[in-house]
């Protein structure tokens, strides 16, 4: 199983990330689990979201304690607490200019956008739940790229699908290079 | 694969939209609720589909939980199929009219999203609002993940509607647990649904061409009878709620798993008996356990009105020991569940030592390892006073922990 912890602030579509991650995964033909951090929301306090995915059902309901990947939507949030419980092997990816992070644990892969310029080019807007997906993407391969690019198609709760597929393709592609 | 030539559509829906896709099928006539954390996305969704045109329904806006049921059971007196949802501290503000309902043999279908009860405040899941309420008159469900609070959903409206039942139901999803996680769910086609769901018709509502007395008094003369009829139509249930299943099981291809599902049970030495998601997770250990050569089982309460008493003496087997994890306390004495376990077991004549893990209260996670350690518990054949306190809170914290 592979599990997936987003960090972002209320509003920026941290979980809106985290549903669609899960939902590429259903595409695929695989399983999956999307949930937020249980209780109450308020905008701009910082806010997790979960993704699990397996080729089987997935029965586990506990808490994610260790993760295989962890995306920070706001760089504001790029600190050592992000890090916590993150497997060596695993994806740290972020939204940042810089090219590093000083506690980057060891044998974590880090992988860095500048999503907030892209969103602004492509939405308008600085909402990069979207670019982070397709960044996350491209630096893990855990979902093929047509399927979460038909997730944003498909997702009621994603407004100006187009141009978030657009987004998403676009930071996939900056990243893989 | 379902017997019907439109597909079921397989959608990535949390436990709450689950819920309004399987109330949406259900086309009910009258819809009363009062939006209360965590079931509020069930009622904007339904309220979403009434306004988009997807459900044509009378939808009420009311004042109070008080209100919502009372306005239904009004609407089921005159034949109305009817919905309400709520939660917690709206749960037991309705409470007045849960044994109206259940008396009056009114057949509403609640979504219940099961969440701690203040004080302290609190808006997470645990089970003590429905497991408080056990007594009310209503069957209860405890869905295990989204798809089956779907289908409990639409079946509670055949099971509560049916003649020998005219029940009404409450399906129980654990609060944020499963009515805030997205997973992969099938959705049927609204053509099978209504070959599984027929109009609701009864001879218990407000008729002009055969007047008869609705909510009426029933004195000491009368009164045993009627609570006696009542507590035979819970019982009917049973019967109802398997025909259900089996004709679900013909239409949509899904079984279902009656009134409890053992998981492994059958050769089991040590048994946890659940009820709700975390029973998923128990599973998840029972695997890994049995991959290790420990014969461990899972018996998961799917009701617990009508109560699997039967279900739960013939799961237990040979087991050496069982234990009961749920989410209440009743307090100064021990978990309902835990109790009406006991009795089941008694009247069977195997009741095995057993203990009551407290656990999940006011939302607090309930990991793999902390069932590890039940199982642990239950298995230590080298402590013979493992069963002197049979209430055991997991977790707790500080210096009284020794009374757990």
């Amino acid at each position: 199983m592979i599990s997936i912890r987003w960090h972002g602030r209320g509003g920026q579509g941290c979980f809106t990330a985290a549903r669609l991650l899960g939902a590429a995964a259903v595409n695929a033909g695989r399983y999956a689990l999307a949930f937020p951090s249980f209780g109450p929301e308020r905008r701009g306090a910082p806010v997790l979201g979960f993704t699990r995915i397996d080729d089987a059902p997935i029965t586990d309901r506990s808490e994610v304690s260790e993760c295989d990947g962890v995306v920070v939507l706001d760089d504001t949030l790029l600190n050592d607490r992000a890090v916590v419980g993150l497997r060596p092997g695993g994806w740290f990816v972020a939204n940042t200019r810089l090219s590093t992070v000083p506690f980057l644990p060891e044998g974590v892969r880090f992988t860095a956008l500048d999503a907030w310029e892209l969103a602004r080019q492509i939405l308008g807007k600085p909402i990069v739940n979207t670019a982070m997906l397709g960044a996350l993407i491209a630096a893990s391969n855990v979902v093929p790229v047509s399927d979460a690019a038909k997730a944003i198609e498909e997702d009621p709760g994603v407004k100006q699908a187009e141009k978030n597929k657009a987004l998403f393709l676009k930071a996939w592609h900056q990243v893989t290079g | 694969m379902n017997g019907g030539s439109v597909p079921s559509r397989r959608r990535f829906l949390s436990g709450n939209d689950a819920v309004a896709e399987g109330v949406r099928l259900a086309r009910p006539h009258v819809i009363a609720a009062y939006p209360i954390t965590p079931q509020t996305t069930v009622v904007e969704r339904l309220a979403d589909m009434v306004s988009d045109g997807r459900l044509s329904t009378e939808y009420m806006y009311v004042e109070s939980e008080h209100s919502a049921l009372s306005a239904l059971i009004g609407a089921s007196a005159v034949g109305a199929r009817t919905f309400t949802a709520s939660s917690s501290q709206g749960l037991l503000y309705m409470a007045e009219c849960l044994h109206y309902a259940s008396g009056g043999r009114f057949p509403i279908v609640m979504m219940n999203a099961n969440r701690s009860v203040a004080l302290p405040w609190n808006i997470l899941g645990d089970q003590r609002d429905s497991l408080s309420l056990l007594d009310s008159g209503w069957i209860q469900s405890y869905a295990l993940d989204a798809q089956e609070a779907l289908d409990l959903t639409l079946q509670a409206f055949a099971v509560a509607e049916h003649p020998e039942v005219l029940t009404p139901v409450m399906v129980n999803l654990d609060g944020f647990v499963l009515t805030h996680t997205y997973e992969a769910v099938d959705v049927p086609p609204t053509e099978l649904a209504d070959e599984f769901l027929p109009p609701f018709v009864t001879a218990n509502r407000m008729d002009l061409d055969r007047p008869k007395s609705l909510g009426f008094v029933a004195g000491a003369a009368d009164n045993t009878e009627f609570k006696y009829l009542q507590h035979v139509g819970v019982l009917n249930a049973a019967g109802v709620i398997a025909d259900a299943e089996a004709k679900f099981n013909r239409i949509f291809g899904r079984k279902g798993g009656g009134l409890a599902e053992a998981y492994l049970c059958d050769d089991a030495e040590y048994i946890l008996i659940t009820l709700g998601s975390v029973a998923g997770t128990v599973r998840s250990v029972v695997d890994d356990l049995r991959a290790a050569g420990r014969r461990v089982g899972l018996l998961r309460l799917r009701y617990l009105r009508p109560f699997p008493g039967k279900e739960i003496a013939a799961s237990i087997g040979r087991a050496k020991a069982v234990g009961v994890l749920e989410k209440d306390i009743s307090f100064g004495h021990e978990g309902a569940v835990y109790t009406n376990v006991l009795s089941a077991l008694a009247r069977g004549g195997n009741a095995p030592p057993s203990l009551n893990f407290v656990a999940g209260l006011g939302g607090r996670d309930i990991s793999r390892a902390d069932i590890k350690g039940m199982f642990d518990i239950l298995s230590d054949e080298e402590s013979p006073r493992r069963f002197d306190s049979p209430v055991r809170f997991i977790g707790l914290r500080g210096a009284k922990a020794g009374l757990a």
